[in-house]
C-alpha cells in the first residue's frame, strides 16, 4: 500500500508540473503558433507571475515586501495582469521589427527581470528568494487561513486542527493537480474558440502574409501586440502556479532559461506549433521524457558505480543533468529538421468558423 | 593637470571600459557578419566564445603537464582553430539545412545550439567556475614610471595591454581582409545583396564559410580576452556576453563590422562609466544593474534608429 501511495503522489506531481508546462506551452503557442512572435524570454514572464503572486499572498516577513495576504485567486489574477503589463511595454517597442529583434529583446527583458529580482533585496529578498508561498488547497492547513474569514465560520481553530489531523497529510495533492489540469482545459477551450474566431483567422493571415493582411485593412501591429499580451498573461498564470508548486522561488535557479524557456520551446515544437492540443501533448510528453530520463540516468550511474569502484558518483550525478539537456537540445534539432510540423500539425480553421 | 579626479577616472573607469569595449567589439563583429550575410541572429555566438576559452585553458593545462608553461595567448592559437571548426561544423549540420527556409527556423536552431554547446562544455568540464589566470594583476611598471614623469600616473595591468594590443592587431588584419582581399569584397557584396552577388559569379557558399572562419576567430579572441580580463571561466560567460554583443551590433548597424566595433566600445565604456559617481557620492547606476545599460541602449536604438549609428540594415 505504501509503495502505491508513493507512485500515486509521484504521478500527481508529474501531472502538476506537466500542467504548469502545458500552460506555458499554450501561452507560447498564442505568441509563436498563432502570431509568429519569437519569445525567448518565457522564463521572464513566468518569473513576473510567480513573484507577483508570492509578494501579494505571503504572510508578513522581515526579509521581503509582503504582509498583504491577499486571497490566492486575487494573487493569481494580479500575476496575470502584471505579466500582461510588461508584455504591453515590450510589445509596443519591439513588435514592429522582425522576429530576430523580438527574440533578442525578450532574452534581454528576461535578464533585466532577473537583475531586478536579484538586486531589489528590500522587496524580493534578492538571491535568497521568497519562502512559504501559500499553495492552493494546502493553504487551508495554515493557521492564518483557518482562523480567518471564511473558514472560521465553519469551525473554530481547534476543530480545524482536529480535522486536518484526521485526514492524510497529502490530501491537497490530488486537488492541486486537478485544479491545474482544469485550468489547462479551460485555457485550451478558450484558445480553441479564439483560434477559429475572426481574430484567430486574422492572426493566421498576418503570420502567413503580413503585407496582404495589412492591404486587406487589418491592423497588423495591434493584433500582434494583442497576441503577445495574451500569451504573456497565460505565462504569468503558469508562473503563479509554479511558485505555488515550489513554495520557494529565487531568481537564478528557479527561472533558469534552459529549463523554463528552452524546454517550453522544445515542447511546443515537438507537439506542433499552432495546434493547442499539440502544445498540451508536447508539454506532457517532453516533461515525462525529461523526468523519467532522470530516473534512467540515476539508475545507470548506480549500476556503473557498483561495477567500477573507481568512479566518483557525485561527479557523474552532477553531470548527468547536462547530458540530459544535451539530448533534449539534439532532439529539438532533429524535430526541426525532420518533422518541423510536430506530432500534431496545425489545422487551419474552416472559413465558416465550423471545426 | 593630473588631479585625483582624472587619476581615478582614467585608471578605474575609462581603461577597464575600453578593455571591456574591445571584448564586446570582437564578439559583435561575428554577430554583425552572420546577421548581415546569413541574415539571422546567431544566439550560439557567445557559446563559441565560451568554448574557446575553456579549450585555451585545457591546452595550457596539457602543455604544463609536459613541462611547458604557455601564456594563454599562445594556448589560444590552437583553441581558435578548434573554435573555427566548431563554427563550421555547427553551420554544416544545424544551420545549412534551413538555408532556404524562413530565417526564423535558423534562429530557433541557433537557440538550440546555444544550449547544446553549453551542455557539452558542462558535461566535459563541469558547471563550476575555473580559475583561468592565477594571482592579482599588477600594473605595468614601465608605463607607471614613464607616465609618472609627466605627473599623470597610468596604472595599466599587463593583461589589459595585451588585450588592447591584440584587439588593435586583429582589427588591422580584419580591415585589410575586408577592404583588399577577394574574400572580403565578396563578403561585403553578399551582405549588400546576396542574389546580385550570386549572379555576378561569387560563390556564396564559400563566402558563408569565410564568414564563419572570421566570426569564429573573432569570437575565440573575444572569449580568451574576456577570460584574461576576469581571470576565471564559467559556462555562462558566453550567455552573459550575448546581450551586450547584440546591443553593440545593433548600435553600430547590422552588417557594418566597423559599426559593431564602435558600438562595442561605446557599450563597454557606457557600462563602466555608468558606475562612476557623476552625481554626488554613489555610483549613478548601481553596479548590479551594469548589464542593464547595454539593454537600455539597445532598446533606445530599436525605438529611435533601428538602422544603427552607421546606417546598417533593418530586416
Amino acid at each position: 500500500m505504501e509503495i502505491f501511495l508513493g507512485y500515486f503522489l509521484y504521478a500527481m506531481s508529474l501531472l502538476t508540473v506537466g500542467g504548469i508546462y502545458a500552460l506555458l506551452a499554450l501561452g507560447l503557442n498564442v505568441q509563436w503558433g498563432f502570431a509568429g512572435l519569437f519569445n525567448a524570454g518565457v522564463a521572464g514572464f513566468a518569473a513576473i507571475g510567480a513573484y507577483t503572486y508570492a509578494l501579494l499572498t505571503t504572510a508578513e516577513s522581515q526579509f521581503h515586501f509582503g504582509g498583504l495576504e491577499l486571497p490566492l485567486v486575487v494573487g493569481d489574477i494580479l500575476a496575470m495582469i502584471f505579466a500582461g503589463i510588461v508584455a504591453t511595454i515590450i510589445g509596443l517597442i519591439c513588435i514592429r521589427l522582425r522576429a530576430d529583434y523580438l527574440a533578442i529583446a525578450t532574452i534581454g527583458i528576461a535578464e533585466i527581470i532577473k537583475l531586478i529580482l536579484k538586486n531589489e533585496t528590500n522587496i524580493t529578498n534578492g538571491p535568497r528568494g521568497i519562502n512559504k508561498i501559500p499553495r492552493t488547497w494546502e493553504h487551508f492547513t495554515e493557521e492564518r487561513f483557518y482562523t480567518n474569514f471564511p473558514m472560521n465560520l465553519f469551525s473554530n481553530q481547534k476543530g480545524w486542527e482536529a480535522f486536518f489531523a484526521s485526514i492524510p497529510k497529502w490530501w491537497w495533492q490530488p486537488f492541486f493537480a486537478i485544479t491545474i489540469i482544469l485550468i489547462v482545459i479551460i485555457t485550451y477551450f478558450f484558445l480553441e474558440k479564439l483560434r477559429v474566431s475572426p481574430w484567430g483567422r486574422m492572426m493566421t493571415a498576418i503570420r502567413e502574409n503580413e503585407k496582404a493582411a495589412a492591404a486587406a485593412g487589418k491592423n497588423v501591429t495591434k493584433r500582434r501586440i494583442e497576441a503577445f499580451i495574451l500569451g504573456a498573461v497565460i505565462m504569468g498564470l503558469a508562473g503563479a502556479f509554479l511558485g505555488q508548486h515550489l513554495r520557494l522561488i529565487e531568481p537564478t535557479q528557479t527561472f533558469d532559461p534552459s529549463k523554463m524557456t528552452f524546454l517550453v520551446w522544445v515542447m511546443l515544437i515537438a507537439g506542433g506549433s499552432g495546434n493547442n492540443k499539440g502544445a498540451i501533448l508536447g508539454a506532457f510528453l517532453i516533461w515525462f521524457v525529461w523526468s523519467s530520463s532522470e530516473l534512467v540516468t540515476n539508475g545507470v550511474i548506480e549500476i556503473l558505480a557498483t561495477m567500477f569502484d573507481s568512479i566518483d558518483i557525485s561527479i557523474l550525478k552532477n553531470r548527468a543533468g547536462f547530458i540530459r539537456m544535451l539530448f533534449i537540445g539534439l532532439l529539438l534539432q532533429l524535430i526541426l529538421q525532420r518533422y518541423p510540423k510536430g506530432i500534431l500539425p496545425e489545422k487551419r480553421p474552416a472559413i465558416s468558423g465550423k471545426y | 593637470m593630473w588631479e585625483s579626479f582624472w587619476f581615478e577616472f582614467i585608471n578605474f573607469y575609462f581603461i577597464p571600459g575600453l578593455v571591456l569595449g574591445c571584448i564586446y567589439a570582437l564578439g559583435a563583429i561575428g554577430i554583425t557578419l552572420t546577421f548581415g550575410i546569413l541574415r539571422f541572429a546567431n544566439f550560439a555566438h557567445g557559446e563559441i566564445m565560451m568554448t574557446s576559452s575553456y579549450l585555451t585553458w585545457e591546452f595550457v593545462l596539457v602543455a604544463s603537464s609536459f613541462g611547458l608553461i604557455l601564456h594563454p595567448i599562445i594556448g589560444a592559437i590552437p583553441a581558435s582553430i578548434c573554435a573555427i571548426f566548431l563554427a563550421l561544423i555547427v553551420d554544416r549540420f544545424f544551420y545549412k539545412p534551413f538555408r532556404n527556409s524562413p530565417t526564423i527556423m535558423i534562429v530557433i536552431a541557433s537557440f538550440g545550439m546555444m544550449l547544446i554547446i553549453r551542455s557539452l562544455v558542462q558535461v566535459i568540464w563541469g558547471p563550476n567556475q575555473i580559475t583561468f589566470v592565477k594571482g592579482i594583476a599588477k600594473p605595468n611598471h614601465f608605463i607607471k614610471d614613464f607616465t609618472s614623469n609627466f605627473d599623470m600616473m597610468l596604472l595599466i595591468p599587463n593583461k589589459h595591454i595585451s588585450i588592447l594590443l591584440g584587439t588593435i592587431i586583429i582589427m588591422l588584419v580584419f580591415n585589410y581582409l575586408l577592404s583588399s582581399t577577394k574574400i572580403g569584397k565578396g563578403m561585403r557584396a553578399v551582405s549588400d545583396n546576396p542574389n546580385l552577388a550570386e549572379v555576378s559569379g561569387i560563390n556564396v557558399e564559400n563566402i558563408v564559410k569565410a564568414t564563419w572562419v572570421v566570426g569564429g576567430f573573432c569570437a575565440a579572441a573575444a572569449g580568451v580576452f574576456l577570460a584574461l580580463d576576469t581571470q576565471f571561466i564559467e559556462s555562462t560567460m558566453g550567455f552573459r556576453m550575448l546581450l551586450p554583443m547584440f546591443a553593440a551590433a545593433i548600435l553600430g548597424g547590422i552588417g557594418r563590422p566597423f559599426g559593431a566595433v564602435a558600438g562595442g566600445l561605446i557599450i563597454g565604456l557606457a557600462e563602466e562609466l555608468s558606475a562612476y559617481p557623476w552625481l554626488g557620492n554613489g555610483p549613478v547606476i548601481s553596479p548590479g544593474y551594469k548589464s542593464g545599460v547595454a539593454f537600455s541602449i539597445m532598446v533606445l536604438m530599436l525605438i529611435f534608429r533601428p538602422s544603427g549609428l552607421f546606417r546598417g540594415k533593418v530586416f
